[in-house]
């Protein structure tokens, strides 16, 4: 039975494989003259890994399908600016100028550039420093902020229909409301009180609960297609990692401070040393955080975007036999790294404030 | 020229993920032993698991966001 299947997968992949090179030569000279804007796989894996002023969903150009979101510029001379994306025409190339209050702006690759008088693109010297325009402050909700809202409503609804529940009746819930709360108790369960322990994890509760959701539901939103890539974002997981810091530093007890800088059992001489090596420690915790989940979406990313890419590389429809399934397998498996990267991101804070808040012994 | 940078990137991020595949190898390795010789325990060792693969990756993943890098900003 199950040769069977297997035998089954090995004749599919080999007719695929037989298709390729056919599929190759019959475009080979039909299509030589329409490939002249050549496709560029970094460019798509870029844009697609990127953060953008408009939400895109599909198409090019003006017929293509956008969601236009606000602009919010803050120039130092005359404030703030506002204005919707679509007003660039989904231009990034800055040739297309919007002109707000007297001041012109164009979108060069996602940056906005503020027009110096009389300049009618931006241009730039050799290392790349930006010669008649000047970057005003960017605050505008881009497409990862509108994700990261989307992401924050779910939240509130679930978590407040949930709450909801709770303040009528003393039953267990039903239905969603009991998936809910399951993935609370894990949290609680299998998070915090093994790892802070049953004295003291309460009152990290809210933290560790909002970052786990958080962070698992932003990771199933971005597999969708179209969606926007927002824990693939350094910044993002930045903001989270300083969270984690910040507790560690707030709530960190003698002890901890004791023995992070002057740690008591061993020798004078090599206790600064030690110091030197613990106070790094505090900082590298939060930044592996932080890169741990960034490298791990941003990769997912680049994988499935290569693997559908490899269609277009190869200009052949045959490929896609082999690399939309291969794309579909990386897909489930990005599944199970969304829920991993929430729980581990959640584990190890959990695991760092426990060491900050942990009493030690003393004999 | 530029060729060679990305080339050397490649490498680098390769090597990474060498180092990265001996540790978790081990690690999954003897947290099966461990489950073999003790499945009562497997919750326990299940997490200890995770989180130790946690930080090895997290390492490998250093040199992965390094080499990309590497190769965005030649």
């Amino acid at each position: 039975m199950i040769a069977h299947k297997s035998l089954k997968i090995i004749v599919t992949f080999t007719l695929a494989l037989a298709l390729l090179p056919f599929n190759a030569f019959a475009k080979d000279d039909s299509q030589a003259e329409e490939s002249k804007d050549e496709f560029n796989p970094t460019d798509m894996i870029m844009h697609h890994i990127g953060d953008s002023h408009g939400w895109h969903f599909f198409g090019e150009g003006d017929s293509s399908f956008t969601l236009p979101l606000p602009v919010i510029l803050f120039t130092e001379e005359d404030g703030f600016v506002t204005f919707m994306s679509s007003e660039f025409h989904h231009d990034t190339e800055g040739h297309h100028v919007v002109e707000k209050d007297g001041m012109r702006f164009v979108n060069y690759h996602e940056d906005i550039y503020k027009l110096d008088a009389g300049a009618e693109t931006v241009e730039f010297d050799e290392e790349h420093n930006v010669l008649n325009a000047s970057k005003p402050w960017d605050f505008s909700i881009t497409k990862n902020v509108a994700a990261m809202f989307l992401t924050v409503i779910l939240m509130l609804i679930f978590f407040f229909g949930l709450a909801g529940h709770h303040k009528k009746s003393k039953n267990a819930p039903a239905g969603f409301n009991n998936i809910l709360e399951t993935l609370v108790l894990f949290v609680r369960d299998e998070i915090a009180r093994p790892q802070i322990g049953d004295k003291k994890y309460m009152k990290f509760m809210p933290f560790l609960l909002t970052v786990f959701f958080f962070i698992w539901i932003t990771n199933l939103l971005g597999l969708l297609p179209g969606a926007a890539n927002v824990t693939g974002n350094i910044a993002v997981t930045v903001s989270l990692g300083l969270f984690t810091l910040a507790l560690i530093l707030i709530n960190g007890n003698k002890d901890f401070w004791q023995h992070t800088l002057w740690m008591p059992g061993i020798p004078t001489f090599v206790k600064p040393i030690l110091a030197v090596v613990e106070v790094l420690g505090l900082i590298i915790k939060p930044v592996a955080l932080m890169i741990r989940l960034f490298a791990n979406i941003t990769a997912g990313h680049i994988i499935i975007l290569s693997l559908i890419g490899l269609i277009f590389i190869l200009e052949s429809a045959g490929v896609a036999g082999i690399s939309v399934p291969f794309a579909l397998f990386i897909t489930v498996l990005e599944l199970l790294v969304a829920f991993l990267q929430a729980f581990i991101f959640t584990m190890l804070s959990a695991l760092f404030i426990g060491m900050a808040v942990a009493e030690h012994e003393h004999h | 020229m530029e060729l060679l940078h990305v080339g050397l990137a490649a490498l680098g991020a390769g090597l990474a993920v060498v180092g990265a595949a001996i540790g978790v190898g081990k690690i999954g390795g003897s947290a099966m032993d461990a489950i073999a010789r003790q499945p009562e325990a497997s919750g326990k060792i299940q997490t200890a698991m995770i989180i130790a693969a946690a930080l090895v990756e997290g390492v490998a993943l250093f040199g992965v966001v390094a080499a990309l890098l590497g190769v965005l900003t030649t």
